[in-house]
């Protein structure tokens, strides 16, 4: 019996990542590490590709995980995991072991939309019965806030930092959530901290499923983003709300909405909290606001649309054929 | 009792892979390797293994798949060649690091550029301290012999190591030769149940592995690792010992080839060891005392005893299939290190040979025999280091 999505019950379950581990106070990655953790109702054995994370958590004889734990390179953790996870199926088969074990990714932008690239996309095209979950915050924040192709438009890294003639990054995200569903996978999803429960309930769909997963989830970095140390829930609220961060699923391929704003708030909203976009309300960056929010609208659509095809897809096959 | 066969290097290794049953393999193509690993995966399609394929999307995958594959508690396998443990380098050291006992025979191929596919030594070479245990094979019997001795090695518990076995790209792994195989239940009862240690699919006793260790404490893994290298030589001894009694084929640390009493000698690595075993066999026909040194443990190198057995010849040239440009080749500055501290050293000379799979023919050692009895003759040495088989 799966302990129900409530605070009062998920209370009393064991935080499976401790804490005194060293990332930086507010820091979204952990929160997206022990509500996916508390969300399981599996053994769970875990990955990460080098990062924040990673440095932080298993420092000499020091480690938080509570749960068996990998880490070997940067751009491998894909290929790691699916080692593991070919091991356990090895051993199973000849009888060497029993219990049942799910694997989980946790890996940041950098080593997932960029050096990781690969190995994720072989892993998920291998078909390895694994969750990978990337907890992106936009930029390679362990080596100190160098643009990935997660970084926004607009935003100011020190890779590409905000000169007289370049005003920050120029180029638009890559679209990771939708190129892992892409491949095929019977589960694909984005997910936010702020809306827990719906992050919970996709973690759990998703370690039910059988097969290649994707959780993307948005995981701020104040130290990146230039925010407060408290605003890591509320700056993802507003990722949500501006529909900078759609809450979505792609289960076989059909697209879902999992939460709509009741009003989309204008992109400023999010942008405007955070230091690394400051530089785009002055009056010389306007275009590349006004770009920045039809970059989110236009993808908004997009989604809409999908999800509306999806929905009416099925019905509309069967018609077709009734008519012939 | 055994069974002779006509087999190519790739396929007697990929049978010896077959006989030990690892249970996870990984595998990626890749010119001369590319036969053994498609052999081994129709024995996992006709279900003659246990063994679960990852068929991954580069080497370097390939290797992080067995990284965590073996990091999982079972036996993990896989082979490449050339750029394919180029691609590799990083994760080799991941392998070591986390002291985890995968095999992986190479197929030793050149590295670009120019591409070259054929046979030399610049892949393991570049990857000689990277922590690996490196087994080196003049044919396929060898190549065999040592994949089934490979896992006694890697596995001991006192050392826990991956081990490379190495063989010449096209001329042992696509060439046919004679090859006894043992029987499967001999290679399964001498490779033994794998014995895991620390695994991490124990979820009762939950393991961080691959922390992140600062300099208060990296060094002294490094060191450890090191200290586990220099036991590998009595293990290997050991394992050799007990292969010896299921095989009646005697291996050692290196092949000492009429060297008892020679005067000049060769030091050269796998397959071009045999042709220069039937050149010496001439010189000594002719009344010159020639000898020859093949060596198979290279990593770690057992100096003393490489030392003992050449430090009385008068003239060596150790011949080297991969280069350091702008300095002696690799194999050269060991046999110099094994010598060193000897008052009275033979003269030592280097010679490059057979890159990219340039034949080496019997005249090329006729040669460098010739050259290192003039040497004695003369105490004289034009070039300490100079090429063979080349047009200048």
């Amino acid at each position: 019996m799966a302990t129900p999505l409530s605070l009062k019950e998920l209370s009393k379950k064991e935080v499976l990542l401790s804490s005194g581990h060293r990332m930086c106070s507010g820091c979204g990655a952990p929160i997206v590490v022990k509500m996916v953790l508390l969300a399981a109702e599996y053994p769970v054995i875990a990955c990460s590709s080098t990062g924040c994370l990673e440095v932080s958590t298993c420092i000499s004889e020091y480690t938080a995980w509570k749960i068996p734990w990998i880490h070997s390179a940067f751009e491998n953790a894909a290929a790691t995991i699916a080692g593991v996870e070919t091991m356990y199926r090895s051993l199973k088969k000849q009888g060497k072991i029993t219990d049942d074990i799910k694997f989980i990714n946790f890996c940041g932008d950098g080593g997932t939309y960029d050096i990781g690239f690969q190995s994720l996309s072989g892993a998920m095209e291998r078909g390895h019965d694994m969750l990978y979950i990337c907890y992106d915050n936009g930029a390679y924040m362990n080596t100190g806030i160098q643009r990935s192709s997660a970084t926004p438009i607009g935003a100011d890294t020190t890779t590409c930092p905000v000169g007289s003639v370049i005003p920050g990054k120029l180029q638009q995200r890559k679209d990771l959530t939708k190129i892992m569903a892409d491949h095929g996978i019977p589960y694909a999803a984005q997910a936010a901290i702020s809306n827990w429960q719906d992050l919970m309930r996709k973690v759990r769909k998703a370690l039910d499923i059988k097969g290649p997963k994707f959780m993307n989830i948005l995981a701020p970095c104040n130290r990146g983003w230039r925010s407060g140390n408290d605003d890591a829930v509320m700056i993802s609220r507003l990722a949500v709300e501006t529909c900078y961060w759609p809450l979505y699923e792609i289960e076989n391929g059909d697209l879902k909405i999992t939460s709509k704003p009741k009003e989309k708030k204008p992109l400023t909203e999010f942008l405007k909290i955070q230091g690394r976009f400051k530089h785009l309300f002055a009056p010389e960056n306007e275009w590349l606001l006004k770009k920045a929010q039809e970059d989110v609208d236009r993808g908004w659509e997009r989604l809409l649309r999908d999800e509306a095809c999806a929905a009416g897809s099925k019905p509309t096959e069967e018609k077709t054929e009734e008519n012939q | 009792m055994g069974k002779i066969v006509a087999v190519t290097g790739n396929e007697a290794v990929a049978n010896a892979l077959r006989q030990i049953n690892p249970d996870v393999c990984a595998a990626y193509p890749i010119t001369p390797q590319t036969d053994l690993m498609q052999r081994f995966s129709s024995f996992a399609s006709d279900g003659l293994v246990d063994t679960e394929m990852i068929l991954v999307e580069s080497e370097h995958s390939a290797l992080s798949a067995c990284i965590g594959a073996s990091a999982a508690g079972g036996r993990a396998v896989t082979a490449t060649a050339g750029p394919g443990l180029a691609l590799m380098w990083e994760v080799l050291f991941v392998a070591s690091g986390m002291r985890l006992p995968i095999l992986m025979p190479v197929v030793n191929r050149s590295l670009s550029a120019p591409l070259n596919i054929h046979g030399d030594h610049s892949d393991a070479m570049g990857a000689r301290d990277s922590g690996w245990i490196q087994l080196w094979s003049e044919n396929a019997q060898e190549a065999y012999d040592n994949t089934v001795q490979a896992l006694n090695i890697a596995e001991d518990m006192d050392i826990r190591l991956p081990i490379m076995v190495c063989m010449d790209g096209f001329i042992i792994s696509h060439s046919i030769e004679r090859v006894e195989y043992l029987d499967d239940d001999v290679v399964k009862n001498f490779v033994g149940e794998y014995k895991p240690l620390n695994p991490l699919l124990d979820i009762k006793h939950p393991k961080s592995i691959g922390p992140l260790i600062l300099p208060d404490a990296y060094m002294e893994y490094k060191r450890m690792q090191h200290e586990a290298m220099s036991k590998v030589k009595d293990i290997v001894l050991k394992t050799a010992d007990a292969f010896a009694q299921i095989s009646g084929r005697k291996y050692g640390l290196f092949e000492a080839y009429r060297l008892d009493d020679a005067e000049v000698g060769i030091v050269i690595l796998n397959s071009a060891a045999g042709t220069t075993k039937d050149v010496v066999d001439s010189f000594r026909e002719k009344g010159i005392k020639a000898g020859l040194l093949k060596p198979r443990l290279f990593r770690p190198f057992p100096y003393e005893e490489v030392g003992e057995a050449l430090k009385d010849l008068k003239a060596i040239c150790v011949l080297d299939r991969a280069d350091s440009f702008g300095a002696f080749a690799p194999l050269y500055v060991e046999i110099a290190a094994s010598l060193y501290t000897y008052k009275t050293k033979p003269i030592l000379i280097n010679k490059v040979y057979g890159l990219g799979g340039r034949d080496y023919m019997p005249e090329h050692a006729e040669i460098v025999l010739n050259e290192l009895v003039e040497i004695v003759k003369t105490g004289k040495v034009k070039n300490y280091k100079d090429y063979i088989g080349v047009r200048e």
